[in-house]
């Protein structure tokens, strides 16, 4: 009879231990290192560079709004089927919860200009630079897409072609953290 | 709810993948894919790896044909950027690179901006080379992308 309480103790004890690692685990599945270093966790770089209309990105402005960053190039297939969905996002959450904001890998920006004009981006695009990327940890495959919290901090990671619902998931959940 | 809203958001995606296909069949012809190239045409980064690092070895000439913002963060050592093989103003160059060269120059191509069946850039300028008469070609096969595959694995790399 002591025997079985005791087993039953062990089984219930793993399977909170199993619980808390999913609980762990599960949170950063989408912070997937794949180029030189995730920066999940970690404050999120200054992007210190003026849009496409010539407005301001600063980060610090941003504080207290869930940040979607994303890198991105009109020579990337996956990235342009992707930039709508942020668009919808950005439209469906709203600009006091969400800010989405476009950097482009692009060489020059007049291609980039046709294509926010043709897919009606309204988010913010800036064009990037090797400065830039390699102050995100190192820009090196497209798209990649960080996920930043209301306090400034990288919460997510998510490179090459992804689930749109993987990064909503995650994108849900630090909305509803305030 | 979330069903609705999943299919909603695949919805949007799959509309905007075929009008920007479609717009782009409009202007220009699409880029050729790099799965067009022959797969006895590639060589894995490991193997040239090995090369770059060992002495005596017929060293060959690396270019990268994708997006110059994407090789000034990070490149194969001794590599030259030679311009987006999806473009025209990109093959331009590079034709203009080896215009000098012996056929049977030793040549490496690589870009690595996507997934290898997804890279716009590897497919055209492999295509521009052999037409051009190159008999020592290689493509670098790079399944997703130059970060993941030799940046993340030590790999020597310039900046």
């Amino acid at each position: 009879m002591r025997i079985k309480r005791v087993s039953e103790t062990r089984v219930l004890a793993l399977r909170w231990a199993f619980t808390l690692l999913l609980l762990i685990l599960v949170p950063l599945a989408g912070a997937q290192v794949s180029g030189t270093e995730s920066l999940v966790g970690q404050k999120a770089p200054e992007l210190e560079r003026r849009d496409l209309i010539g407005k301001n990105l600063d980060m610090a402005q941003l504080h207290g709004k869930v940040v979607l960053l994303n890198f991105w190039a009109t020579w990337c297939a996956p990235c342009q089927v992707e930039m709508p969905v942020f668009a919808h996002w950005q439209e469906q959450y709203g600009p006091s919860q969400l800010a989405v904001i476009g950097i482009s890998m692009d060489d020059d920006s007049e291609p980039v200009r046709k294509m926010i004009q043709a897919q009606r981006i309204g988010y913010p695009v800036a064009m990037g630079d090797a400065k830039l990327g390699r102050r995100y940890g190192g820009v090196l495959g497209l798209p990649l897409t960080f996920l930043i919290d209301r306090s400034g901090i990288v919460r997510a990671r998510f490179q090459g072609e992804t689930d749109p619902s993987k990064i909503e998931a995650s994108l849900r959940s630090l909305l509803a953290t305030h | 709810m979330r069903i609705r809203s999943i299919a909603a958001m695949g919805s949007i995606a799959v509309i905007a993948f075929v009008l920007i296909q479609s717009s782009a069949g409009a202007q220009s012809a699409p880029p050729l894919a790099a799965t067009t190239i022959p797969s006895t045409q590639l060589i894995q980064p490991e193997e040239l790896k090995t090369l770059l690092i060992s002495t005596g070895a017929v060293q060959p000439l690396i270019l990268q044909v994708g997006s110059r913002v994407m090789f000034d963060q990070a490149h194969i050592p001794t590599s030259e950027y030679a311009g987006p093989g999806s473009r025209e103003d990109g093959l331009s160059l590079l034709r203009d690179r080896v215009k000098t060269l012996a056929k049977n120059k030793f040549i490496v191509l690589y870009c690595g901006c996507c997934p290898w069946s997804r890279c716009p850039n590897v497919g055209g300028a492999y295509k521009a080379l052999t037409e051009l008469g190159f008999t020592n070609l290689k493509v670098l096969s790079i399944a997703d992308n130059f970060g993941s595959d030799w940046v993340s694995k030590g790999y020597p790399v310039a900046h």
